[in-house]
């Protein structure tokens, strides 16, 4: 196999670490020394050999630990994954659009097999090897959505549409950034962004809503967004605040490097042929601030980034209490020189 | 993103004349494979290279969605017309490669609903001949009525009527039969949705009927595409390329766009999907809305326009183009 996948942790001790090749591919959110919020719509196209856009769903060395992670947090909590009857058949399609794209772009590493709707399975960094009939549930252990996102990193939230409008109808989300699949289940576009704070803010809803509502098949798109965390932790739900929520104390001038780690979610969306629905596989990535410094370009920018972001952003991303402390870690690595257009390193 | 939906390059497999007014289509992928996967309700747009004129006509996938191997289309020929439905019907032949867009969806089912009650005019059957091809795969619960000028003019009605016993009403024009609708509805199971796919005055029929009868809006559902309006022609001024557009007589303002270069969104082409919805910066005329997108309020203020099947008349018109 071609990539070598890491035993580690995301709770308790927190082995989660990245390789060099991790870090050199690692979806840096910041083009410029400062931050605006905006949708920064792209269309999801192969982009950049070797970097996370290249395939469709990007696979990498944090791959088998992530899927032990989500077993674990569904054993705690099973309503992590749901699905209203309706979207059955939104599971089906999701199954495919995985199964193809993994077999194709991963060949070594993931097979599919079709003999009519007779369909046998490999994923070999897991250890699977299933037969199943396509559209028949009963020959899967779980349903349709919840067998294909245990073997996919990041969480997926299944959209119907109707009366102009999406609706959170299934979904499987355990490395969320505070949002939660059961509070929102069943909602549509406007009630699981409620309460909209501002009519400006509203139009920007509204134009939203009307983009995903027209991403068709055959063109996916994506999106890149971001926060903080400390100490690798995938999952950060509001069930469990009470358990991550006071790890955001105790940071000093000595750990922060170690267990700060800004997190960074490839966003993407799909239009599912069969059933007309949504997806939107949510992927998360994290780097610890030590890590991240390695790259001098990405240090001197986030460090402005950081310095210079809006206070109602810091308040909103949950780290203005800790900012102070980052901003002057940050600054030993910003000798003030400028910084390369881009997210990617300049060492290439 | 760029204008319309990805392509896929076809050959045409079959053409088929299906009685005095339609004709059927079949596509295969240029060079073999599958094509896309696809959902009951979806549409394709076709593109036809018809002289120097560029004409895309949306179209409903008739053939079963789970079926990769081709798509099918139906075309009724539309005399009055501004010429697409005439081309494919004397121009396209088996062997042609063509181009079509990958299938959008702006009629899908609700897969809520406990029974699919599907009323169809004319050629508005072939978005439901894909559906129930979908139900019938999942044991879903559906029902179809299906008005016909005659019976010879019954495009499919016979083939239906074999392939889903006791499922399927036609009504003759020709015998006075119509649609008791007001019995219909009253007689539906709870959680039924209709769906209507016809013309103008039975789709405004069944959703006035059922709003009546007290039928929740989001439990009806309709489509229709409108074939862009002949007018006289116009001039328009496009802020955003600098460039002076003529609209012709027979051409629509999307497609006067189209041949001038400008990137210009669209999905359904016939006033539904929202899509081409364009800004106006400044106008001294009038416009001649015909689309089903924007609202009244919308429409009498003069700021938006939907290039796909609306006009203008009068001296000057700016667009965000
Ligand atoms: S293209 Fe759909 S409304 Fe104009």
């Amino acid at each position: 196999m071609t990539i070598q996948f890491n035993d580690e942790t995301f709770y308790g001790d927190f082995t989660f670490k990245n390789s060099d090749w991790a870090i050199k591919r690692f979806p840096f959110p910041f083009h410029e020394d400062s931050y605006m919020y905006s949708v920064n719509m792209e269309p999801h196209k192969s982009y950049r050999p070797g970097s996370v856009f290249e395939r469709t769903f990007d696979v990498d060395e944090h791959y088998v630990s992530e899927m032990k992670d989500r077993a674990r947090v569904l054993a705690n909590d099973p309503l992590r994954c749901q699905s209203l009857p309706h979207m059955t058949l939104a599971g089906w399609d999701l199954v495919e659009l995985i199964m193809e794209a993994k077999a194709a772009e991963y060949p070594d590493l993931f097979e599919l097999h079709k003999d009519g709707n007779r369909w046998r399975w490999i994923n070999k960094p897991l250890g699977i090897d299933d037969t199943f009939t396509f559209l028949d549930e009963s020959t899967l252990p779980y349903g349709p959505m919840e067998y294909i996102t245990r073997q996919t990193q990041g969480d997926f939230a299944v959209l119907d549409q109707r009366d102009d409008n999406l609706w959170m109808d299934a979904g499987m989300v355990t490395t969320q950034a505070d949002w939660s699949l059961d509070f929102d289940i069943g909602m549509n576009f406007f009630e699981w962004h409620a309460p909209v704070p501002k009519a400006h803010e509203m139009g920007i809803f509204v134009r939203a809503l009307k983009f995903l509502l027209n991403i068709q098949q055959g063109q996916p798109a994506r999106r890149l967004n971001w926060t903080m965390t400390v100490n690798p932790l995938l999952d950060t739900s509001p069930e469990n605040y009470h358990k991550w929520g006071v790890m955001k104390q105790g940071l000093t001038m000595e750990n922060i490097g170690e267990k700060q780690h800004l997190r960074v979610e490839l966003q993407t969306f799909f239009r599912l042929p069969r059933s007309n629905a949504l997806v939107f596989p949510i992927r998360c990535y994290l780097i610890s601030f030590n890590d991240l410094v390695k790259v001098p370009k990405w240090a001197r920018r986030l460090h402005r980034v950081i310095r210079d972001l809006p206070e109602e952003l810091a308040t909103y991303k949950g780290f203005i209490d800790n900012r102070p402390l980052m901003v002057e870690w940050l600054s030993q690595f910003d000798d003030g020189t400028p910084t390369s257009d881009g997210i990617w390193p300049d060492d290439d | 993103m760029s204008a319309g939906t990805a392509k896929l390059n076809v050959t045409v497999a079959e053409v088929k004349p299906i009685n005095d007014l339609v004709t059927r289509f079949k596509f295969v992928r240029t060079g073999g494979g599958d094509l896309p996967t696809f959902s009951g309700g979806a549409h394709t747009v076709v593109e036809m290279q018809d002289g120097g004129i560029t004409r895309l006509n949306a179209y409903s996938l008739m053939s079963n969605p789970a079926d990769r191997g081709a798509y099918t289309i139906s075309v009724r020929r539309d005399d009055q017309g501004r010429g697409g439905s005439r081309f494919m019907h004397s121009q396209v032949k088996e062997g042609m490669e063509m181009v079509i867009s990958n299938p959008v969806n702006l009629f899908s089912l609700d897969l809520r609903a406990k029974k699919h009650l599907m009323l169809a005019g004319g050629i508005g059957i072939t978005p439901f001949m894909a559906q129930m091809h979908q139900l019938s795969m999942m044991d879903g619960n559906f029902e179809l009525h299906y008005s016909v000028r005659t019976a010879s003019l019954g495009t499919y009605a016979k083939e239906l009527s074999e392939r889903y016993p006791g499922k399927v009403h036609i009504y003759h024009d020709d015998q006075k039969e119509a649609i008791d609708l007001k019995t219909l509805l009253a007689n539906q199971p709870l959680g039924t949705h209709v769906y209507v796919c016809g013309p103008k005055g039975m789709i405004n029929w069944v959703h006035s009927t059922a709003g009546e009868m007290g039928w929740p809006r989001e439990a009806v559902h309709s489509e229709e595409f409108l074939a862009p309006a002949s007018g006289k022609p116009f001039e328009v001024k496009c802020a955003v390329s600098n460039k002076i557009v003529q609209v012709g007589e027979h051409q629509s303002l999307l497609e006067a766009l189209e041949a001038a270069g400008i990137d210009a969104p669209y999905l359904c082409r016939g006033g539904a999907c929202g899509q081409c919805e364009t800004n106006v910066i400044g106008y001294d005329g009038k416009f001649l809305h015909y689309d089903h997108w924007l609202t009244d309020e919308q429409k009498a203020g003069g700021k938006h326009i939907m290039p796909c099947v609306s006009r203008f008349e009068g001296k000057t018109l700016v667009l965000d183009r």
